[in-house]
């Protein structure tokens, strides 16, 4: 299965809540993310796209590489991440990359997206780097597809069991969360449990939800970069979403875990 | 996954595994009308389905801390590198 059948409602509705801080050029799903009232998009229209930059970095102008940077280099590290599990190893690939970038850039012809070309040179300076490193996640690890062994969302414990007259409904019910403020969901403390439950998660379930949730890549574009159905992408992605869901309920709810 | 029950509800255990595919927008029509349904009735779902919500938005904001100075400094003492490079002739 390829992206190629991807044009549906997926593609509508699956990024209700995405920032668009990585250049974006599908300007359809721009058009439904502002009528769906998530957040605008950071970046200014002005801020060019990412193949203008690219033209202006060949006539030698300094600050369109700045943005390219300001607007890739996170995405570039935690990424990186995925398979070499060292931060500071992660960084040194994401610079590694944008050295790969000026040196590659009279090669690129632009037929793939610049986002597309960029994250294959990762891919590349990362493998080469793993090859030396011992904590070194391998691709096909990344791609592997769901385990066949189910893993549930939640708890079965928590619902009613067979045989009572409100079967799989709730026994324990989630504990509701506080209304908490916008900026307390992203305290230091609930940024480091979230990293920690992502840590934690199989490799292709890290490699899903970090391209998906913390990336905002869509569907068909994480199925092709990681050779994944459509249908185990959304497995992997389910689960993970899970499992952070309930690393971050364990801290409200004692039933939780 | 267990049969929907008598009443035509959707039991809450199998909601939380819809919930991808709810917000994904791949349940069939008929699925979705049923968790439409189930969750106009089913309060503990709705904070379920909230949290997934927040999950992710608080996943779509993790990454937002501006590039270190020393990592810019750092690049950009490479762009001024490539940029000489490109200007003169091949070294040697």
């Amino acid at each position: 299965m390829t992206g190629a059948n991807l044009e549906g409602p997926c593609r509508v509705v699956s990024r209700h809540c995405r920032n668009v801080t990585v250049g974006k050029e599908e300007s359809p799903l721009s058009d439904d993310i502002a009528t769906t009232g998530a957040p605008a998009a950071p970046q200014s229209p002005a801020a060019g796209s990412d193949e203008n930059l690219v033209a202006a970095i060949r006539q030698g102008d300094e600050q369109a590489f700045e943005q390219l940077i300001d607007r890739y280099h996170r995405s570039l590290v935690r990424i990186a991440t995925l398979f070499v599990r060292d931060n500071d190893i992660a960084e040194e690939v994401a610079q590694e990359t944008w050295i790969g970038v000026l040196r590659g850039l009279e090669s690129f012809a632009g037929r793939s997206s610049f986002r597309t070309w960029l994250f294959g040179i990762l891919a590349n300076q990362a493998r080469r780097r793993g090859e030396r490193e011992r904590r070194f996640i391998p691709f096909s690890a990344l791609a592997r597809p769901p385990e066949a062994e189910a893993e549930p969302a939640v708890d079965p414990d928590r619902f009613l069991p067979e045989g009572h007259q409100w079967a799989g409904h709730w026994a324990t019910p989630p504990a509701p969360w506080p209304d908490l403020p916008e900026e307390r969901y992203l305290s230091t403390e609930i940024r480091a449990e979230i990293d920690q439950a992502i840590a934690v998660l199989p490799p292709n379930q890290r490699a899903v939800i970090t391209l998906r949730d913390i990336e905002g890549w869509e569907a068909d574009e994480v199925c092709n970069a990681l050779t994944l159905s459509e249908t185990n992408q959304r497995v992997l992605l389910h689960r993970a979403r899970s499992r952070v869901r309930g690393a971050l309920a364990l801290r409200w709810d004692p039933a939780e875990g | 996954m267990s049969a929907v029950d008598d009443f035509g509800d959707l039991p809450c255990q199998d909601f939380v595994e819809m919930v991808t595919d709810y917000l994904e927008g791949t349940l069939t029509p008929e699925l979705r009308a049923r968790v439409e349904v189930h969750l106009a009735d089913c309060d503990y779902c709705v904070d379920y389905l909230a949290q997934i919500r927040q999950t992710i938005q608080s996943l779509s904001q993790l990454d937002e801390e501006p590039v270190a100075p020393t990592t810019r400094e750092r690049l950009m003492g490479e762009f001024r590198n490539w940029k000489r490079s490109l200007g003169s002739a091949p070294a040697f």
